[in-house]
């Protein structure tokens, strides 16, 4: 400390590590997520509500296991998906009109450290998004989830966070806050009700099934119904999730440059 | 006891700079925001920048604090592109008052920036600094004015960087709350940090800098000790109303009004020579009505310095030359 001075630019600028970063980032958008808890509830109760009042009283299904894991299954897509598509697109539209964005951009964190923050923030709302659901359908319905199929489980839930979570931060990058706010509400339920989560694609006519399929919400639905009751998988459902993921990064990362190029050239 | 890591506060010239601006321009569209614009920072350096609105400043500070790119030219932080979070951990900003999260404590804040930097203070040490100790559970939103502008220039100096950039910290707030923050920059400046801070107040800047660059129009129009600088914005406003022009013949009369802006009958002159003018006229009997004398204000000593009557040209005592 007191040698340094001759060479004050090198001796103190030891970076934090990029892990610890990422957890400060975490442990900041949490605490500012939980401390207004109305944005939290309807996000976390609202699939297990759905389980409640729309797959419990049919005891046809219900009683089922196969179709009581998949009840919940898709519905547990739900959360991932409007999770994902709230705390990123809405959450970083906002974030970005915040005059305090300025300032922790010029905190020494890269990019990488904030990403990783919000994406972990993502993940543990939707752990708890997943908790009040998985109890429910345990409590209530004969839906079943050997040991065997909840490693597997788990790791299909992170696996199709991904297109959402990109889909969310390219909304988020890309739009206002209040056109955020819009269009994430107007996507979300059309992409549910058509990809099966509300309503077992079984029922669907045909014609919309063959859409449904298209559909990346189809794909993590049948994703996750596959790896908890054991049905069987489309053979579209790969090809369609791997493309739409693909799509998402692609926007996301000209969203993000797009906004760095509007305000930070 | 909060001292940024040792840097020599005296012969800073010796040592190298931690911020450089070398013909730095930077543009928006059409408008140039900077232009051509270089400056050397030294460590132990306060210095005070004071220009109207528009006047750069804020570009000046966004470039440094790696925000922005520069158009052309090349900006250094500790000797790095500021653009690199690694020259960052030596640099402090302070958010707007407006900026901080409002559901957060301002504990939690404090922590959450501290957590960027390698030997940040602790966080007790800094909330006693600034009188936020009683405040450590309250939300930022619940706070006054007087008491988000002390979170945010604690925040600017948390991490112990050498740079800290005060973009316009005390606006607004009355002169007791202003004397505070003062007294904390002075103190963490004693501990050889260079502090560089922007101000619409002829007095803050008189309070804090012993260097003081004036910028107008993305140029540097000056870049002097305090005292030069003062003296030449000690400019005065001098109004009157005088019908015919040609009433003036005395030809020193003349030299001193030659800048002056006339709208019909009225007069305006803004001028460091206002005693002498007044005499003058005086002197040779020029039957001007409605004489009045003010202390121009900043943004009229600003206008004065470009205007050709203040061509001289300025010498500086950091090595540059002002443009």
């Amino acid at each position: 400390m007191t040698t340094s001075t001759e060479r004050p630019t090198t001796a103190a600028l030891t970076p934090r590590p990029g892990w610890r970063l990422a957890l400060t980032h975490t442990k900041f958008q949490i605490l500012e997520t939980v401390r207004i808890p109305i944005a939290l509830v309807g996000n976390l109760v609202f699939p297990a509500l759905a389980l409640l009042f729309f797959v419990v009283p049919q005891r046809e299904v219900a009683d089922n296991p196969v179709f009581a894991t998949a009840a919940v299954a898709q519905l547990g897509m739900f959360s991932v998906m409007s999770v994902a598509m709230f705390t990123h697109g809405v959450g970083v539209a906002e974030d970005r009109a915040l005059p305090f964005d300025t300032f922790v951009r010029a905190l020494p964190a890269g990019a990488m450290p904030r990403l990783m923050g919000r994406i972990l923030t993502g993940l543990c709302l939707t752990a708890l998004a997943l908790v009040p659901l998985v109890l429910v359908g345990w409590l209530l319905t004969s839906a079943t989830l050997p040991l065997g199929r909840l490693a597997a489980s788990v790791g299909v839930v992170l696996l199709v966070a991904i297109p959402f979570t990109l889909l969310g931060l390219s909304i988020g990058y890309w739009l206002s806050s209040k056109a955020a706010i819009a269009i994430v509400q107007v996507v979300l339920f059309p992409l549910a009700f058509a990809g099966g989560l509300f309503m077992p694609p079984e029922v669907f006519p045909p014609w919309m099934n063959s859409i449904s399929l298209a559909l990346p919400s189809r794909a993590g639905r049948d994703l996750l119904v596959w790896v908890t009751s054991g049905q069987q998988l489309p053979a579209s459902t790969i090809p369609v999730f791997l493309g739409w993921t693909l799509v998402f990064a692609v926007m996301a990362v000209l969203a993000y440059r797009g906004d760095e190029g509007r305000r930070y050239r | 006891m909060t001292a940024p890591p040792a840097t020599p506060s005296a012969s800073s010239a010796a040592s190298s700079p931690v911020v450089t601006l070398d013909r730095v321009t930077r543009t928006f569209g059409d408008v140039v925001a900077l232009d051509d614009v270089s400056l050397d920072l030294h460590a132990g350096q306060l210095v005070g920048m004071l220009g109207p609105n528009g006047a750069g400043k804020s570009t000046l500070l966004s470039l440094v604090a790696g925000l922005r790119r520069p158009t052309s030219g090349t900006v250094r932080l500790m000797g790095r592109d500021p653009r690199d979070p690694v020259a960052r951990i030596g640099l402090g900003t302070t958010p707007q008052e407006t900026g901080l999260p409002a559901t957060l404590r301002v504990r939690e804040v404090i922590d959450f920036v501290a957590g960027h930097f390698p030997d940040p203070m602790p966080t007790a040490e800094v909330m006693d600094m600034f009188g936020l100790g009683d405040l450590a559970r309250r939300q930022t939103g619940s706070l006054s004015g007087g008491q988000k502008r002390r979170l945010a220039v604690a925040l600017s100096i948390v991490g112990r960087p050498r740079v800290v950039l005060l973009d316009e910290p005390t606006t607004g707030l009355d002169v007791d709350a202003r004397r505070v923050l003062w007294d904390a920059v002075q103190a963490y400046h004693a501990g050889g940090a260079a502090i560089v801070v922007t101000s619409h107040y002829l007095e803050e800047i008189e309070a804090l800098a012993q260097r003081v660059v004036v910028v107008d129009g993305g140029r540097i129009l000056a870049d002097d000790d305090l005292a030069s600088v003062l003296s030449r914005v000690g400019s005065r406003t001098v109004r009157f109303r005088l019908a015919d022009a040609a009433a003036i013949a005395d030809a020193g009369v003349l030299a001193l009004l030659e800048h002056a802006e006339r709208e019909g009958d009225r007069w305006t002159v803004v001028t460091p020579e206002a005693d002498d003018l007044v005499r003058s006229l005086v002197a040779a009997d020029v039957p001007f009505t409605g004489l009045d004398v003010r202390g121009a204000t900043l943004e009229e000593a600003f206008v004065a310095m470009t205007s050709p009557a203040a061509t001289n040209p300025v010498t500086t005592t950091n090595g540059r030359s002002a443009r």
